[in-house]
């Protein structure tokens, strides 16, 4: 019985991410648009466009190789078992152990590197300089993601992340200054990876100011479709994360009843809309920077969980 | 037959084999045979080494030949951590004889090659095996010339001579360390057997003089900025299999010297000698792949990837002498287990990709990468391969790199436990610079691969490139196999390089093979575990049934139409991204600092139709700071000592007689 309900916890979780990612989405766009007095899509846009990307064929370019149509397959796939390592609402998942958080950016590591190649394949300049410019942020914020992961783990002890989770919500952790500074360098790598403002723009289509965007530009039907939920799944896993592992009210814990269960979704639900409600604001009172100052704002994160890995190391021997 | 005797057996049939082929070299056959022998001896050693390795319990087994210095003989021995080195060591002869019963066809002078090639082998057979100083050095510079004579193969090429010289110079240089380290460590009593070093005692004096000169002597064979200079000049100009064995399997044995001697001989590391190790590692494994995103051609950025790699293992090694000087066990195991699982990975996909670096030179005669392009279209199956080996040496799930990596990572999360403070700052700094290694190399194979392989052809040699032979197709394929194995199976590996642990460190990391799912654990499954098998399985899961569910419910439609161009589609193959322009973020990031790097647009006036032309202008430092000084220095004195050779018979005299004063006085004022 303890197997059948993890797996329906595991499964119910892999399903939730799957349903709500393009919720999200719309759901930011919404009030963003709401935010400069606009009357904005429905929040379900982002699933009727998916559908309509689903049934339109693909127009693939003559010199696109195998490897350009195997693509969004894998980056979707990489990120949705990422994303489904990610405690949602309980804790103590069924293949938790599979991968650790270090793993987990690896995979999404593994996503972007198949994406970059894709934006290589047809032997365009927009592909190129999308995946050169991808990289180039990557290439920053994949350490910082790294070393606020170890500034976590040495707070938890642990790079489960459902340890560390549990560590975090259960017991009393207090006012850490090296976790604060963990979270706000996470916000910044999260804000980079997911191509939102200041560092890129999800809405542009000037293709010279847009680096994700121009990386997938020879996309369409349902390729494209397989790329946009892979960044709709994506955004959520980063919104996921920052909430288990800073915001961990509430999150059932292993064997929980199920009312524990529908509370801990219920305030995930909940925890979701307030951080995207917070991701609407930010990006409404900032405007998108230069693509080369952009290695400042990531070296500021870079350095934010330098300083808090740091802090800890120190702060063990007292 | 014991062990080190078989192992012995193979290389005498190797060095028979390297005179035999001096004796062939001019018949058609012989690369066919050549190969061939060195392919099946190799699969001989291999199969001993991995055995002896399984075998777990086996005692190391001794062998004197009564050769070399006369009092002395030539002690070798097999224990544990030879074992494991002569697995990596034979695993790339085998698969680099298999690729070059393919790929030796093609070289225009094989009679250069074939000699050398089997006594290379030898050479680095004997170095793992040897067992005293004397046969040690010797064994050394026997591998280091046949490798030299290698790389002046293709002698008549621009750039071989002068990578044969430097080469030839910085292996004189890190001779001459290792020379004045196993001098330290036979002490004034002069026994240079390694069993009489090991039971010695070593003063801290002399202890920290031998770390030096170790990190000198095989830091420079292993490519440690800032001796690495000669590699990225002498790996790339050998033919391409011994590239392979060069970068893959050559850096490795001098990573065996290093551990052999720090680990082995010297007793128990000090902490103070682990702070340099760490920052060492952690320079080269950046500094390396910087220059490797800045390079264009394929077998020198190849070159520059192994320099970062080999820092990624010193850092591994650092970690591994700090714990143990802190008798922390179990954490220096993990890290020196990580050590030696990279060590084998980086020899998987290092060869891999030199072989698809070869491959792609034969078919289309070409290393330059901006002259590339297209070729997952003409060579499918190379491409194929040598993007498994890209993606292995990102260290992306589920290959062999990551886990190699991941371990790393955990074995510096353990270091807060360190009680020196120079430690706890040195190695989050450090682990930071791993992981911008680890990401930068991501980028730089992204552009690599992409340059080369994707995109449109941009010359005729990439229009019109031919799919390989099976041989070199095989070889990159079994390679290719080895590093998803490693990197989905990790536990088998681990458990198996836990004798190496024992031996050296005394201590081991848990034993994988009872932890379910063939996951690895190492510490305890609440710190972290890793599945690469599950991963794997669920990344073919979801995207098999993301292909079944869309194919099955949605759209098929399929149309080819040209490339979208915003307007101005009909641009040449010039005007995709080049490996300059991929680099030119990074470039601009930490190129300025790091290589003083500046870009010269050379912009026509209006109505002027020469065509605009943009320079980069990059600054090796490490050459122009250290190397040029030094040259120029010796060139000066060069030029002034001259003049001594044209005297009169009565200065020579007054010469003599003068430094005979002078040494006699320093005598007296000495004593």
């Amino acid at each position: 019985m303890v197997v059948i309900s993890d797996i329906l916890v595991q499964g119910a979780q892999m399903l939730l991410v799957l349903l709500l990612a393009p919720l999200l989405t719309g759901f930011v766009r919404k009030v963003k648009a709401r935010l400069v007095r606009r009357q904005g899509a429905s929040i379900f846009q982002p699933y009727r466009d998916l559908l309509r990307l689903l049934r339109k064929e693909v127009v693939l370019a003559d010199n696109a190789s195998w490897l350009f149509r195997v693509t969004p397959y894998v980056t979707f796939a990489a990120i949705w078992v990422a994303a489904a390592l990610v405690p949602t609402f309980a804790t103590g998942l069924l293949f938790n152990w599979t991968a650790d958080l270090i793993a987990i950016v690896a995979l999404l590591g593994s996503a972007r590197f198949f994406l970059a190649l894709a934006g290589m394949d047809v032997g365009t300049s927009f592909g190129g300089i999308g995946s050169s410019r991808e990289v180039m942020i990557a290439a920053l914020a994949e350490p910082a993601m790294l070393l606020i992961v170890f500034c976590m783990a040495l707070v938890a002890g642990s790079t489960q992340l459902s340890t560390v989770a549990n560590f975090l919500g259960s017991s009393y952790v207090g006012l850490r200054v090296s976790l604060g500074m963990a979270l706000v360098a996470l916000i910044m790598v999260a804000l980079a990876e997911n191509a939102r403002i200041p560092v890129d723009n999800p809405a542009t289509h000037l293709e010279l100011t847009m680096v994700h965007e121009a990386m997938v530009l020879e996309y369409s039907g349902r390729h494209l479709a397989m790329i946009e939920f892979g960044a709709f799944l994506k955004l959520l896993l980063y919104i996921s994360l920052i909430v288990c592992v800073f915001l961990p009210w509430k999150i059932a814990p292993l064997g929980a009843g199920s009312l524990a269960y529908a509370v801990g979704a219920g305030l995930y639900i909940a925890k979701l809309a307030v951080a995207g409600f917070l991701l609407a604001m930010f990006e409404t009172a900032t405007a998108k920077m230069r693509v080369f100052r952009v290695p400042q704002f990531l070296g500021a994160a870079l350095m934010l969980g330098l300083l808090g890995t740091l802090l800890l190391f120190v702060s063990r021997s007292f | 037959m014991s062990a080190v005797v078989l192992q012995m057996a193979c290389v005498a049939g190797l060095l028979g084999l390297a005179v035999l082929a001096i004796v062939l070299s001019r018949a058609k056959a012989a690369t066919a045979i050549v190969y061939g022998a060195t392919l099946v001896l190799s699969a001989i050693a291999l199969i001993g080494a991995i055995r002896w390795l399984l075998g777990g319990t086996a005692n190391a087994t001794d062998l004197t030949l009564p050769v070399g210095l006369p009092w002395l003989g030539a002690h070798f021995r097999l224990d544990a951590l030879a074992s494991f080195f002569l697995v990596v060591v034979n695993m790339g002869g085998a698969a680099a004889s298999l690729y070059g019963l393919g790929y030796g066809h093609h070289d225009p002078a094989p009679h250069r090659v074939l000699p050398f090639f089997p006594a290379f082998l030898a050479g680095m057979n004997l170095v793992v095996l040897a067992d005293d100083a004397f046969s040690y050095l010797l064994c050394w510079e026997f591998m280091s010339l046949a490798s030299w004579a290698l790389v002046m193969a293709h002698h008549r090429e621009t750039g071989n001579a002068r990578a044969g010289y430097v080469y030839l110079v910085m292996a004189s240089f890190g001779t001459l360390a290792l020379l004045l380290a196993f001098g330290l460590l036979a002490g004034p009593a002069g026994d240079y057997g390694f069993a009489a070093i090991r039971a010695a005692s070593h003063t801290p004096y002399a202890a920290t003089l031998v770390l030096i000169l170790m990190l000198l002597g095989a830091g420079s064979k292993a490519g440690l900025v800032p001796l690495h200079v000669w590699l990225p000049l002498a790996h790339p100009a050998a033919p391409s299999h011994v590239s392979a064995l060069m970068s893959g399997v050559m850096t490795k044995v001098a990573i065996y010297g290093f551990i052999r001697v720090i680990f082995d001989l010297l007793g128990q590391p000090t902490w103070p000698a682990s702070v340099v190790v760490l920052f060492l590692g952690g320079i080269t494994a950046v500094m390396g792949i910087l220059y490797a995103m800045m390079e264009k051609d394929l077998k020198r950025l190849l070159a520059y990837s192994t320099i970062e790699n080999v820092g990624i293992i010193f850092v591994s090694l650092g970690l591994a002498m700090a714990f143990q000087a802190n008798g922390l066990k179990l954490s220096a195991a993990l890290a020196f287990t990580a050590a030696l699982f990279h060590v084998l990975n980086h020899s998987f996909f290092k060869s891999l990709l030199f072989f698809g670096a070869g491959a792609v030179l034969t078919s289309t005669g070409e290393r330059d990468m901006d002259k590339l392009g297209g070729l997952i279209h003409r060579m499918p199956l190379t491409s194929f391969a040598v993007l498994v080996g890209c993606v292995a040496i990102s260290a992306l799930p589920p290959f062999n790199g990551f886990v190699s990596e991941w371990l790393i990572f955990q074995a510096v999360l353990q270091s807060p436990d360190l009680p020196q403070w120079a430690l706890k700052i040195t190695v989050p700094a450090v682990g930071a610079l791993l992981a911008l290694a680890a990401a930068l190399a991501a980028a730089c194979f992204v552009g690599a691969y992409g340059v080369t392989f994707l995109g449109r052809p941009r010359g005729v040699a990439a229009e019109t490139a031919t799919e390989v032979d099976r041989y070199s197709l095989a070889a990159m394929f079994i390679l290719a196999t080895l590093c998803l194995l490693a990197g989905i199976l990790p536990g088998p590996v681990i458990d198996a390089l836990s004798p190496v642990a024992i031996e050296i460190l005394g201590g081991r990391m848990p034993i994988q093979a009872n932890e379910p799912w063939l996951s690895i654990v190492p510490i305890a499954e609440s710190r972290s575990s890793y599945n690469g098998l599950l991963v794997m399985v669920f990344i073919a899961i979801s995207a098999s049934s993301a292909v079944y569910f869309i194919h099955r419910f949605a759209s098929r439609a399929l149309r080819r139409g040209p490339a979208w161009g915003c307007g101005f589609s009909d641009s040449t193959p010039a005007a995709q991204y080049s490996g300059g322009s991929f680099a030119q973020p990074i470039r601009r990031v930490f190129g300025t600092l790091v290589f003083h790097a500046r870009d010269h647009v050379d912009m026509p006036a209006p109505g002027d139709i020469r065509p605009a032309r943009l320079r980069i202008e990059l600054h090796d430092l490490v050459w122009e700071g250290i190397y040029a000084p030094i040259a120029a220095a010796v060139g000066y004195s060069a030029d002034r000592l001259n003049r001594l050779q044209f005297l009169t018979i009565r200065r020579y005299l007054s010469l003599v007689f003068a430094t005979l004063v002078t040494l006699l006085l320093v005598l007296a004022i000495w004593s």
